[in-house]
């Protein structure tokens, strides 16, 4: 009984410093390895550059359309593709593609969708008016040519 | 005794230090935004109608400022080859659309509400007879090949559009820049914005490039 006695006599606080540590830990963990992109891009990604940038004005209505080099050109081949979320897809599968993305939105606002086009800066010219001319077909008139802003001082 | 009453005191309550820390942790995760992508606007024309045919080519030839772009990324202007950098294009798109040579009634309107520094631009680079006859009418087309690179795409389109806003801009005597930063939310700014746009339309016709040769 009294070897009992003796271990509740010690103290039953768990020392709480290291607490703060151990979550400032965490915080910088995650801060480091979060992407704030929710798709794997497997093309090439060098957007030009630009002066007259205009923000999106609503996010919910964007849609983003990949097209460049693919980075694994062992397997998928040197010609530019086209992605979309997380696959590649063919110029025939774009109207669809489209669809989809318009069926997510509601109906009033259907016909505002805006195809954010991030094209890589090497890329040549025909497989962009080809996208675009689905795109038209597809009725998804408002493009957004991603592009990045050019520093002023060069 | 009192050396037990000191020693109790030394000890500070750190515990409540995770909770201060988990309270930035959620305030940064709240008001973090994650980098907007911003970009070059543009509206393409609606499909073609397969009943219609297509829209018979009406303008006079002045009123087109033709820029064409070859798959060696070579710049033609107005049937001149362009060796400079297309950014400078900007200053002829300029002159382009405020040459006012023969402006309609609805130009004439225009003309009147412009500013004086607008005017005194008109009357050094404008009113040459081989340009276009008002912004109504004024278009300028540009016409890429299938092998030209996206990026002399995006420097032309960009050139364009500068020259546009900055035109818009000078209208109620801004710069081109915060012509673009308005606000369309601000009814101030909207007020601004749709002053600055009335009347031009920003016409910027992209032409299909040629099907087949690739």
């Amino acid at each position: 009984m009294s070897k009992f006695r003796k271990k509740t006599d010690t103290s039953q606080d768990i020392p709480t410093a290291a607490l703060p540590d151990i979550i400032f830990m965490l915080l910088f963990f995650f801060m480091v390895t979060t992407v704030l992109r929710e798709t794997d891009i497997m093309v090439k990604q060098l957007l030009p550059k630009a002066t007259q940038l205009t923000k999106i004005e609503k996010k919910s209505l964007v849609s983003y359309i990949y097209i460049g080099q693919p980075k694994n050109t062992a397997s998928f081949g040197s010609e530019p593709r086209i992605q979309t979320n997380d696959v590649f897809i063919e110029l025939k599968d774009v109207i669809q593609f489209v669809n989809t993305e318009k069926d997510k939105l509601d109906e009033v606002v259907k016909d505002k969708i805006t195809m954010s086009m991030k094209v890589d800066e090497d890329t040549e010219m025909g497989i962009v008016s080809d996208v675009q001319q689905e795109l038209r077909q597809a009725n998804a008139l408002k493009v957004l040519y991603s592009s990045r802003k050019v520093l002023l001082d060069n | 005794m009192a050396k037990s009453k000191n020693r109790a005191s030394t000890e500070v309550n750190a515990g409540s230090m995770a909770d201060i820390a988990f309270l930035l942790l959620i305030f940064f995760l709240v008001t973090t935004t994650i980098a907007n992508d911003k970009g070059i606007a543009m509206r393409l024309p609606p499909k073609p109608d397969p009943n219609q045919p297509p829209p018979e080519v009406s303008k006079n030839d002045r009123n087109i400022f033709k820029i064409l772009a070859n798959s060696q990324d070579r710049l033609l202007v107005e049937d001149e080859p362009w060796e400079d950098d297309p950014s400078l294009l900007k200053e002829e798109i300029k002159k382009f659309i405020l040459n006012f040579g023969d402006p309609g009634p609805e130009g004439q309107d225009i003309y009147n509400s412009l500013p004086p520094q607008l005017k005194s631009y008109i009357s050094i680079n404008g009113r040459r007879p081989d340009s276009s006859q008002d912004p109504t009418e004024a278009v300028v087309s540009f016409k890429a090949q299938r092998g030209t690179s996206y990026k002399l795409y995006i420097e032309t389109l960009d050139a364009i559009n500068s020259a546009y806003n900055e035109v818009y801009g000078e209208r109620v005597g801004i710069t081109g820049e915060e012509f673009l930063a308005l606000d369309k939310k601000d009814p101030v700014q909207k007020d601004l914005y749709t002053k600055a746009r009335n009347g031009i339309p920003r016409a910027i016709s992209i032409a299909e490039p040629d099907k087949g040769v690739q």
